[in-house]
């Protein structure tokens, strides 16, 4: 039994060298934590956030840093599982001493570590869209998304303007899908919106044509609207062509990247869908407030990885400046103090629209944030 | 001699338990011991199942994710006591591995993997859809756990408790080994069929242990929930099955020891991992593969070997 | 009625055709090993990225298939001599961890070689659908069927007609007889690897047009594969054609008229109740244990 003894002691020693590593640290560096899904289903969000979060601290570090602080950077990746962000959240508040979180890639992530966050006193800003990460206001959270159900409200919104009012929904049966789903059905009756028809399929379907067709067969059907992120989206839209069928189609700011169009192709054309300004940021108006920080986003970023920027790195991006804007203006990183300038960001105006926050709303993004957008020659078009 | 090393064994456990939080600096690392010995115990049924009735099973998550939401369910939804939720759920878990297990249990090798993977995969659909219930793929929140007015709040209070259960489940275990039962599943695990010529009633046997772990992980799935106050189906994936296997074969199956070893190591590793970044895939899948080809009887029991070889050749 | 109805059986036809060929490898390699390789679906992603990658890069698809197939056989010889065969002796648990340590190995490694998005390539034969009694069939999946009957065909004439693979045979039946007889066991070990990865590669190429790919692709196609292999009945190449088809098919009749929320269910359901009534499969063979 004495082996088991060694093992206990040498696996004690392995895990507090491990750790400690990035415990003994200047006391005057700004500490940022996050957690991201950078492996697993949603890695395809989770790594442009992250990628995005270290050229900006690296960039930040190299002018100056913050008054002089040095900012430092403490990244895990969750892989998508909320029991672990949850792990994580602990370890970066316990071991790590972070002054602030900037994380979650996914709403089960982000609220798994809401349990964690919320005692320990620790700001938190989410780059995930589930509403009920800010819906009840909790005390140390925010979110720089816009929520899944503006992103009903949006579609719907157009829909009601070009007199469609029976529609069939058809999403992913994973969170993102799931939430957007639950609460398209909720606000849909505000709108006049009648769901006729309600079909889902899992993200690694190889085929849905079997659900659109029941929805193709649905009697009095004038628009369909997809709510899903990733791969699953593309098959649903190439599915859809394949049936011929002609509807309105509409898809979720889940897709709200190139990587959709080039996936999906051809069959792409003629969706609409609502997302953040970035993604059409050549065609906003010059009088647009949003106009030059998204064309400077979208240079520095697609400059620095040479791929296409997407909504999900303008999250991460929006987190970050609305955190050191927090600092700067509180003067320290007293965590008290950083929460309360968060919650007091007005007018900041990010890759998202623009953020003006309150005790009573910590994501601080209205309606108008989100633009319309229709696919048009394997491009945004903005249509509104 | 059985007897004095078991109690050696357990004695050694328990100081292991008692020393280990000297080394524990914050919160964090109490967090992840008392995810270590959670595993650890869910471990220490499924070895019972694996290592000693030679059945393998990729669905034990399922059970697991079931104790949890049963406990989540009827403790915010029903409003009933967390003891109370906790038993209940773990004897509908119980009721529902014997009627499944009666029929699956007689497929053998791949077939029962694949027959108990899909067990696992069905309850994962459903806890992810019926989100009327289950609050859907994003989770649901739970209350901490309380009885009788107390309740336990911290990781420290947490890992005392995980630690007296550890130790109670590897008593559990090395007397149900020791006991007839015990004889007779090795029976089944070295030949069905011979056991069955000697007389051995191998089909029950089975399923006894198969209800046995089941509600082993359910009772754990529970803790799970009110500890971390929240839960999603994901703890229910077919993944977290795989998990739990590789604990017991990578530990030593066959080995109750051992099979703490295992949880605790695939515990840690991740948390450890975190320093080589975006080469953590690459070094646990190859530190998994590496161990099941050098040690290919686990980790404990090749060791173990290694010492009584060397110490045998000292004498 | 009856075009919805074809529809469903199309749906299925894509689905379960791509889960045929993925059950087909495990066939091959089980066969010879009495090994289930759950890296098999990594190897599926493996022939679909780097095709993709290679084509994205400007190298015409045939080419980049042929190449694509030879990296991934090359990975599965790999896998077969520094994992399996130095394990070639160990409980059949021990050797599934083995395999999925490798899988989770070689999705790290496809992470770090290429990236985490999705890829996708052209289809072979162009995206106008093709209208059949009023339900319509893309022509890649009838490259995909058409894929695995060739395959099948292949596999057939190898193991019955050529030496090599009335070999391979005789070692699944037993491996102690076949290597008295003067067979090379570990040869055989080595191609039944090297062929399971050549049609994981090429079911990956095939597929990615349909179904895109990325680094965790394998995952969903390995659980399916295994699935239509153990309800084939292991070992039987057939049996994984039949066990694909009939969970795509399912898949694709239960989202149709009952739920497309539970439609994985009822394919796992539908499993369950055929191992019930036949616990080694459609085709499979009653073993005999061993006392």
């Amino acid at each position: 039994m004495r082996s088991l003894a060694k093992w206990g002691v040498a696996a004690c020693a392995v895990v507090a060298a491990g750790v400690f590593a990035g415990a003994a640290q200047a006391a005057d560096t700004i500490k940022i934590g996050t957690f991201l899904s950078v492996t697993g289903p949603a890695s395809f969000l989770g790594e442009p956030e992250k990628k995005t979060l270290e050229m900006y601290v690296e960039r930040l570090n190299k002018d100056g840093g913050v008054k002089g602080r040095k900012v430092e950077l403490v990244h895990y990746d969750d892989g998508g599982a909320p029991d672990k962000a949850a792990t994580f959240a602990k370890r970066l508040i316990q071991n790590d001493n972070v002054d602030i979180i900037i994380g979650g890639t996914t709403t089960g992530t982000s609220m798994a570590a809401i349990k964690v966050v919320e005692p320990a006193g620790v700001p938190f800003i989410s780059l995930a869209g589930g509403i009920d990460i800010v819906d009840p206001v909790k005390k140390w959270v925010f979110k720089t998304p816009h929520t899944d159900r503006m992103a009903a409200e949006k579609v719907f919104l157009d829909m009601k303007k070009r007199g469609l009012t029976k529609i069939a929904m058809i999403s992913e049966d994973a969170g993102f899908g799931k939430s957007g789903h639950d609460q398209s059905l909720k606000v849909a009756g505000i709108y006049g919106i009648q769901i006729v028809a309600d079909e889902v399929y899992s993200p690694k379907d190889p085929d849905v044509t079997a659900q659109l067709t029941k929805i193709k067969n649905a009697a009095g059907v004038q628009a369909v609207f997809n709510f899903g992120f990733g791969q699953g989206p593309a098959i649903v839209t190439k599915n859809y062509k394949q049936l011929g069928m002609s509807l309105p189609f509409y898809q979720s700011h889940g897709v709200a990247s190139k990587d959709f169009i080039k996936l999906a192709g051809e069959a792409s054309e003629g969706i609409r869908l609502p997302a953040a300004g970035l993604v059409v940021a050549d065609q906003l108006a010059a009088t647009d407030p949003q106009k030059p920080v998204v064309t400077a986003f979208k240079k520095e970023y697609e400059a620095a990885f040479k791929s296409d920027v997407s909504t999900f790195a303008g999250h991460a991006y929006d987190g970050l400046q609305i955190a050191l804007a927090a600092i700067l203006r509180a003067g320290s990183t007293d965590k008290e103090k950083v929460r309360s300038e968060i919650e007091k960001t007005s007018g900041y105006v990010g890759t998202g629209g623009l953020v003006s926050m309150s005790p009573e709303d910590h994501m601080g993004l209205s309606l108008s944030a989100f633009r319309m957008v229709e696919v048009r020659k394997g491009d945004w078009v903005l249509v509104d | 001699m059985w007897k004095t090393a078991r109690i050696g064994g357990l004695g050694a456990l328990a100081l292991i338990l008692v020393l280990a939080p000297l080394g524990f600096p914050n919160a964090y690392f109490y967090d992840i011991a008392v995810k270590a010995l959670f595993n650890a115990v869910v471990c220490i049924g499924l070895n019972l199942l694996i290592g000693y009735g030679g059945q393998i099973s990729l669905g034990h998550a399922g059970f697991f994710a079931l104790g949890a939401y049963g406990s989540a369910i009827l403790t915010v939804t029903y409003k009933l006591p967390a003891l109370p939720a906790m038993l209940l759920s773990a004897l509908g878990v119980g009721v529902l591995a014997y009627l499944i297990g009666r029929p699956i249990l007689r497929l053998k090798g791949h077939y029962l993997a694949m027959a108990t993977l899909g067990i696992g995969i069905i309850i994962h659909i459903v806890l992810k859809t019926e989100s009327g219930l289950t609050g859907g793929p994003d989770g649901m929140g739970v209350d901490p756990f309380s009885v009788m007015g107390f309740t336990m709040m911290g990781d420290r209070m947490w890992y005392w408790a995980a630690a007296a259960l550890l130790v109670l489940a590897v008593w559990l275990s090395l007397n149900l080994i020791d006991s007839p039962v015990g004889r007779a599943l090795r029976a089944v695990h070295g030949s069905e069929v011979g056991a069955e010529v000697v007389g051995v009633d191998t089909s029950s046997y089975k399923v006894m242990v198969f209800v046995v772990s089941a509600v082993f992980a359910s009772l754990i799935g529970s803790l799970f929930a009110h500890k971390d106050g929240f839960i999603t189906p994901d703890i229910g994936s077919f993944f977290r099955s795989v998990e739990f296997v590789v604990m017991v074969v990578l530990g030593g199956m066959a080995s109750t020891f051992g099979s703490v070893v295992g949880a605790i190591i695939l515990t840690l590793l991740p948390q450890v991992l975190t320093v080589v970044e975006d080469y953590e895939a690459m070094v646990f899948g190859g530190i998994m593969m590496g161990t099941m080809i050098f040690l290919p009887k686990g980790l404990l029991p090749s060791l173990v070997a290694g010492l009584r070889k060397r110490g045998g050749a000292a004498q | 009625m009856f075009a919805e109805l074809l529809q469903y059986l199309f749906a299925g036809l894509t689905s379960g055709a791509i889960y045929a060929l993925a059950g087909l490898g495990f066939a091959i390699i089980y066969n010879s090993s009495h090994v289930i390789n759950f890296a098999q679906g990594e190897f599926i992603m493996i022939g679909g990225m780097s095709t993709a990658m290679m084509v994205a890069a400007g190298v015409p698809l045939p080419v980049a298939s042929l190449l694509a197939v030879l990296v991934t056989m090359l990975v599965g010889v790999a896998l077969e001599k520094f994992a399996i065969e130095p394990a070639r002796n160990a409980d059949v648990t021990t050797i599934i961890i083995i395999t999925i340590g490798a899988s989770i190995f070689l999705r790290g490694l496809a992470q770090i070689v290429w990236d985490k998005e999705f890829h996708s390539l052209p289809a072979f034969s162009g995206e106008t659908p093709l209208n059949v009694g009023g339900a319509t069939l893309m022509p890649q999946s009838i490259w995909v069927v058409g894929v695995a009957v060739v395959v099948i065909v292949a596999l057939w004439w190898f193991f019955n007609r050529t030496l090599f693979g009335k070999a391979m045979l005789a070692t699944s039946f037993n491996r102690l007889a076949a290597q008295l007889m003067g067979i090379g066991v570990k040869k055989v070990l080595m191609v039944s690897f090297a062929l399971s990865a050549l049609l994981g590669a090429v079911g990956g190429i095939v597929v990615t047009p349909i179904t895109f790919t990325n680094y965790e692709a394998g995952i969903m196609l390995g659980l399916k594969g295994f699935s239509a292999a153990v309800l084939g009945g292991l070992g039987n190449g057939m049996g994984a054609i039949v066990g694909g088809l009939a969970v795509g098919i399912a898949e694709a009749l239960a989202s149709g008229y009952l739920s497309s929320a539970y439609k994985d269910a009822v394919a796992f359901v539908i499993i369950l109740f055929v191992l019930f009534f036949l616990p080694n499969g459609l085709f499979g063979k009653k073993g005999t244990d061993r006392v």
